[in-house]
């Protein structure tokens, strides 16, 4: 009698399957954009193999923010306030530097409410993945402009936008950020090379992810809307991630391909589609994003990289033990140590 | 522009008078920025070496440099440190108040006053005694750049033969004030020796005041309230601290900052906290409520304007029932208000700071002591708890220097709360993040980072169910309310209870908190004393409200609650805690204009209410 054993599914390398990686059903609206940033979290932490357990899920507020109850029900989250997502996260990980912050906010949520935040949170270079899913309009309370949305941009109500967009890329080079990318969540495969390439660098890594709003935002006359991304962007390399797990077997003429070796020992492969561009050049990086403004360029790709500013955990030069769980012989000076503190105030 | 109301006792013009023998109040009146907080610690510090109780207050102006300022230091033989309403000794440096100042004096008050300034023609019923500043200073010190600071430490030596204080005390109080700087020391040294000989040799002593000896500060220390409630952290445990510059609070994380550098860093030289100056108090308490939810001891400090600007968060820290301390230094307001004057404004605004049904736990510090104890109180609690915890210290407390009991050593081990181990929900096979197990309204919680599949919960301000889930079903929300009110009636049963002082058959009880304390111990004693009222006194220590206060309004007939703010903040708050047949027993005795609370408006408050 022949024995044929059940097809086992597939398992990464900390021996997880991919279902170990979902969370609950979405309740945002069919083809948001959202939704398929949420699937390219799912595979690029799964290929990647990290325990879900290590992960904490940040956001603020509106439909964006919403999406962590949607993967990845085994890592703990925190729905914060509005436009307030990078202090908690910065407190998480003070309090805990060996879990992985992914933060997850919105284009409102980041550049209106949430703009001082998070210019300071790239100063600081703290080490998380902020990815702004970012639409260009209030989705959750209908309809209104968001502060990325383009100048001479159409609302579906016929309203056009008179105010120049914040660009959250430029603004996160300028500041600190050191891992700073546009994608589009169309772009499957760009947005999942960049994802597990995010994964493997220690420092902020910054994403702004053009992710239309199928109900408010994807009409004629948006600069969001699927078809406007699609006809207008403009890669600015071909990406190829090969993790510190699996051996490089590929060659790459290092005339036309910059290889960058991250934090991991994992190493990223960025075929250049553009013959000058240096995406270790912070001044060159912010004029390239604002020429790209002019000429109506949805420019992706990595914007900026650098992969030897120290992040702020450095900085601070803490324990290596979580703070959250050093044992009260560590955290409550002795007898002696008071008896000497108040001796000094005698 | 005075800081003095007109005092009201004084004695007849003329009289003789019986030596006043450490019993009296000092005013320096000088120009901030003068460097005159050294002459005064030094003055002060002197007094108490000599085991005399004493008390200094500084009244300052929001400015660095150029505007009028005012040092009080009250010497009581009976150990009153309260402000003294009535000032018995000026020392006018300041030209611009000099007058005023001098005017406002009781008559048998002293002045000492910069010759040229002439206050000696302004009345016959005080004793002046005029020093030519500029003339000794001369002499001591060549580097006229100098001088401005040199002058202080005059007025100390002049001060030191009139009050009859030990030079040799002067010179040691001195030495440590300027510590290492020996340079420094010596040149004022030699000012206030120049100041001594001065006196000695050209005024004459016509006021009744002077120190003599005691033994009641033998083996205590001098400290500020912010300083002590900075070690307090450090004992307590704290990891995670992230603050924004404000006054009247911005001394105890910087103080925090020099104590956890000298003392929690390890042999490795790392770190065993972090500490961050945030953007603003919006982030600060975001970071205090991150860290406070994956585990860590984090608090924050601040005053009034920063707790406005931290309003969402408490209610978020509330609601999602998350671990964290905050300071409240509350100061006068809003908005600048007056930053650097003190209030309790703040209470009825904390007690439910947020949107929507809010209630945080208070503890209320009354002295040097208990910011350093309380400080652990707080720590335990927010984790027992699994709220946001408020300290709420004032302007006085936390930036006079006070004296004090050396500080008793935590002697309870840190209680972390209800915290899972992957280990623990293994063999409980998981767990309801809101379910309350235990019938006190306390849920289990896990840290992230936990590693166990079924670990995680999702920490969200939405409604949600037992299991963090996220729910808009009617029942879910009242019912998680219902469990939030519950875990609140369990603090009242956790929170520091007050401390009493009760006779039987006494009418009048009076209810005080915070600072108010030592101006209410004086009460006591003048109300007795001047008027035969006997009054029973309860200290509020925490908020919520135990169940001694409830029974302390019970057993009198009229109540006096002690408000440092102009709405009976507190009185508010006990209102809506007590049967309705027992509010008609509260009255309010409120005191708001800056100033440190005085015994003497209590009591004649009180005298008045009570128809006496």
């Amino acid at each position: 009698m022949a024995t044929t054993a059940a097809p086992q599914p597939k398992t990464n390398r900390i021996g997880l399957t991919v279902l170990d990686y979902r969370g609950g059903k979405t309740t945002l609206c069919a083809g948001c954009g959202h939704n398929a940033i949420s699937e390219r979290i799912i595979d690029a932490f799964y290929e990647m193999g990290i325990a879900p357990e290590r992960v904490v899920k940040m956001s603020g507020i509106g439909c964006s923010s919403k999406s962590p109850a949607y993967f990845m029900g085994r890592s703990h989250s925190f729905n914060s306030v509005h436009g307030r997502m990078p202090s908690v996260t910065t407190g998480a990980v003070l309090a805990n530097a060996k879990i992985i912050a992914l933060g997850v906010s919105g284009d409102g949520d980041t550049a209106s409410i949430g703009i001082g935040q998070f210019m300071h949170l790239m100063r600081r270079n703290l080490p998380m993945i902020y990815i702004i899913e970012d639409n260009g309009v209030y989705g959750l309370t209908k309809g209104q402009f968001s502060a990325t949305a383009d100048l001479g941009s159409k609302l579906k109500t016929g309203v056009i936008n008179d105010l120049p967009p914040i660009d959250t890329c430029a603004l996160a080079i300028m500041l600190g950020a050191t891992f700073v990318g546009r994608s589009f969540s169309g772009d499957k495969r760009q947005l999942h090379t960049m994802l597990k390439a995010a994964l493997a660098h220690r420092g902020t890594v910054m994403l702004d992810v053009i992710s239309p709003c199928t109900t408010f935002n994807d009409h004629e006359g948006s600069t969001k809307s699927y078809k406007f991304v699609k006809d207008h962007e403009e890669p600015l390399h071909d990406l190829n991630f090969v993790p510190h797990f699996n051996e490089i077997d590929v060659d790459y003429d290092p005339g036309t391909c910059l290889n960058v070796t991250m934090h991991d020992g994992s190493s990223l492969h960025l075929r250049k589609l553009e013959e000058d561009y240096d995406p270790t050049n912070k001044t060159e990086a912010v004029k390239r994003v604002m020429q790209a403004h002019d000429a109506e360029e949805v420019l992706t790709g990595v914007l900026y990289l650098n992969t030897t500013a120290p992040n702020f955990i450095d900085m601070i030069n803490m324990t290596d033990q979580p703070l959250a769980t050093l044992p009260e012989s560590v955290t409550r000076p002795s007898r002696a140590v008071l008896d000497e503190c108040m001796e000094a105030l005698r | 522009m005075a800081t003095t109301e007109f005092a009201v006792h004084g004695a007849e013009p003329g009289a003789v008078r019986e030596p006043v023998v450490n019993d009296f109040s000092i005013q320096v009146a000088t120009v901030n920025g003068s460097g005159s907080q050294s002459a005064n610690t030094v003055l002060l510090r002197t007094i108490f070496q000599m085991g005399i109780p004493v008390s200094g207050k500084n009244m300052f102006p929001s400015n660095i440099a150029g505007l009028p300022t005012w040092y009080t230091i009250r010497a009581s033989k009976k150990g009153y440190i309260a402000r003294k309403k009535e000032i018995d000794f000026l020392v006018a440096m300041n030209p611009e108040t000099a007058r005023e100042d001098t005017m406002s004096l009781a008559s048998g008050a002293a002045v000492l006053y910069d010759e040229p300034l002439k206050l000696n023609e302004l009345r016959s019923d005080v004793t002046f005694y005029a020093v030519p500043y500029d003339k000794i200073c001369a002499a001591v010190c060549s580097e006229s750049k100098l001088r401005k600071l040199v002058k202080n430490m005059i007025y100390v030596g002049v001060m030191a033969q009139l009050l009859r204080l030990d030079m040799a005390e002067v010179e040691k109080a001195l030495r440590k004030q300027f510590a290492k700087k020996v340079k420094a020391a010596d040149l004022n040294w030699n000012a206030a020796k120049a100041g001594y000989d001065y006196a000695a040799s050209s005024l004459t002593k016509a006021d009744p005041f002077t120190v003599e000896r005691m033994d009641k500060t033998a083996g205590m220390i001098i400290i500020d309230g912010n300083a002590a409630a900075a070690l307090g952290c450090m004992f307590a445990g704290v990891t995670v601290v992230t603050w924004y510059p404000i006054t009247p609070s911005s001394s105890l994380v910087e103080t925090l900052i020099d104590y956890m550098k000298e003392y929690r860093v390890g042999d490795d030289g790392k770190a065993t906290f972090a500490i961050v100056q945030a953007e603003d108090e919006l982030a600060a308490i975001g970071m205090v409520l991150g860290a406070g939810w994956a585990g860590a001891r984090s608090m924050t400090a601040t005053a009034g304007p920063g707790i406005s600007l931290m309003a969402e968060f408490a209610g978020l820290g509330y609601y999602v029932e998350i671990p964290g301390v905050i300071w409240d230094i509350q100061r006068v307001g809003p908005s600048t208000g007056l930053p650097t004057r003190t209030a309790q404004g703040d209470i009825e605004f904390v007690a439910k700071l947020s949107h929507g049904d809010t209630r945080h736990p208070m503890l209320l510090p009354c002295s040097v002591a208990e910011c350093f104890s309380m400080a652990s109180d707080a720590f335990d609690l927010t984790e027992q708890l699994q709220t946001p915890v408020f300290v709420m210290s004032d302007l006085d407390l936390g930036m006079n220097n006070w004296m004090s009991e050396p500080f008793q050593y935590p002697d309870k081990p840190q209680n972390r709360g209800k915290v899972l181990t992957a280990e623990e929900l293994q063999r409980a096979g998981g767990f309801a993040r809101y379910k309350d197990v235990d019938g006190d309204g306390i849920g289990y919680r896990t840290l992230p980072g936990t590693d166990h599949p079924q670990a995680a919960w999702f920490a969200r301000g939405s409604g949600h169910n037992e299991t963090s889930g996220y729910s808009e079903r009617p029942d879910d929300y009242a019912n998680n309310m219902d469990r939030l009110a519950h875990k609140f009636e369990t603090a009242r049963t956790l929170v520091p209870k007050p401390e009493m002082v009760r006779n039987d058959g006494n009418e009048v009880g009076i209810i005080a908190y915070g600072t108010s304390h030592h101006a209410v111990v004086e009460t006591l004693d003048q109300l007795q004393g001047e008027y035969g009222v006997k009054a029973d006194y309860l200290r509020l220590r925490a908020y919520p409200f135990t169940s001694e206060t409830h029974d302390f309004v019970a057993a009198h007939k009229r109540i006096y609650m002690i408000d440092q703010n102009r709405d009976a903040q507190m009185l508010q708050l006990l209102k809506l805690d007590i049967a309705i047949e027992e509010i008609g027993k509260l009255r309010s005795v409120r005191h708001y204009n800056g100033l440190p609370i005085d015994a003497r408006s209590i009591t004649d408050d009180i005298i008045t209410q009570e128809g006496k």
